[in-house]
């Protein structure tokens, strides 16, 4: 994408997020989100980006790069986390802007509209052990060669953390053999060295998913928060890698390939 | 007319019931050792209008369909009738 405000990107951004190209953000808000100000806060103050909120009730998103949907209570979780909010005006914005090939990131909540939406597979259900979960995790990137995750080295574990009640990945064996075969997870629970144990997944997701994209690789859902981690005075930077990862991807067309 | 829908939504046979196991546990717990399995669902009622049984049933299962249940980790069972004055 072009754009005369638009500068190049110097080098790798680092976890520190250090990136030169600015991208229009829109944040997403429904009745009920409550990380919205978190993500703003790192997408403007810490990555200097173009970022605003749009409510749900919007039904043009075409003048954003990148659509977030962040994290909260979406109509309060009632009947199912995420159900309500699908289906509001935005939501079809939210079709268009995938179609175009908009990167589209849900983190939490918004992973949760996103797989009711369709727009990624499989669902989100309560967790295993019925408890909210809310701490420190880590997580082990799949995959560099996306828009979201190009910042990160193959393999890296990042410390970010999780709250949510709803973070059970399921798919039938089918869409999880198709899920894992195309390559669509992008992130799993992991040990802090990256071994994938039974006391590493927290909510007790298959195959340890904690973010996957869609098949088309512009749409991502994560139940992590990045944007709690983008800064060390709250105790981790690896989330910022994200939006260095997305802001590059919208400033140069392409992703890092740093392997 | 007007009509009352029932649906009942459940969590597909396949899919792990974590609310279901904790009633299951505590139900042996309290000494009923008979019981074997346990699945929470959901139950919804619904009231609309329609100008006919075939059209209300359509527009209820077209509810379920899109929002009620969510297909990946739910299926439902609808049945419907006359509401009259019931509320």
């Amino acid at each position: 994408m072009t754009g005369e405000h638009r500068e190049g990107v110097t080098g790798l951004p680092n976890p520190r997020g250090e990136v030169s190209g600015m991208a229009k953000f829109g944040v997403l808000v429904f009745p009920g989100t409550n990380c919205e100000i978190d993500v703003l806060r790192v997408l403007r103050d810490l990555l200097h980006q173009d970022a605003e909120l749009v409510w749900y009730e919007e039904r043009d998103l075409e003048r954003y790069d990148a659509v977030i949907l962040p994290g909260g209570f979406s109509y309060g979780d009632y009947l199912r986390a995420g159900a309500m909010a699908r289906w509001t005006p935005v939501i079809e914005a939210v079709y268009a802007a995938a179609e175009k090939g908009r990167l589209i990131l849900g983190i939490c909540n918004g992973f949760q509209i996103l797989t009711e939406a369709g727009l990624l597979p499989g669902a989100l259900q309560r967790n295993r052990h019925l408890r909210y979960v809310c701490g420190w995790t880590h997580v082990r990137v799949e995959r560099t060669d996306t828009p979201f995750t190009s910042a990160y080295r193959k393999g890296q574990v990042l410390r970010i953390p999780i709250s949510h009640g709803e973070g059970n990945f399921y798919a039938d064996p089918d869409a999880l053999a198709e899920i894992e075969k195309r390559g669509q997870v992008l992130l799993r629970y992991a040990t802090p060295d990256g071994q994938l144990t039974e006391t590493a997944n927290p909510n007790g997701s298959l195959h340890h998913i904690a973010g996957i994209m869609n098949k088309a690789g512009n749409v991502m859902g994560l139940m992590p928060h990045p944007e709690r981690a983008c800064e060390a005075v709250l105790g981790s930077e690896d989330g910022c890698g994200i939006f260095a990862s997305m802001i590059h991807y919208l400033t140069k067309g392409r992703v890092f390939h740093v392997g | 007319m007007r009509y009352k829908a029932e649906v009942r939504v459940t969590l597909r046979r396949d899919v792990l019931d974590p609310q279901g196991s904790a009633v299951e546990g505590a139900l042996r717990a309290m000494g009923f050792d008979g019981v074997e399995r346990v699945r929470v669902g959901k139950w919804i009622e619904l009231w609309l209008e329609a100008p006919s049984p075939a059209d209300a049933q359509s527009q209820a299962e077209e509810m379920a369909r899109r929002l009620l249940a969510n297909p990946v980790l739910e299926t439902y069972q609808l049945t419907l009738k006359e509401a009259g004055d019931d509320r």
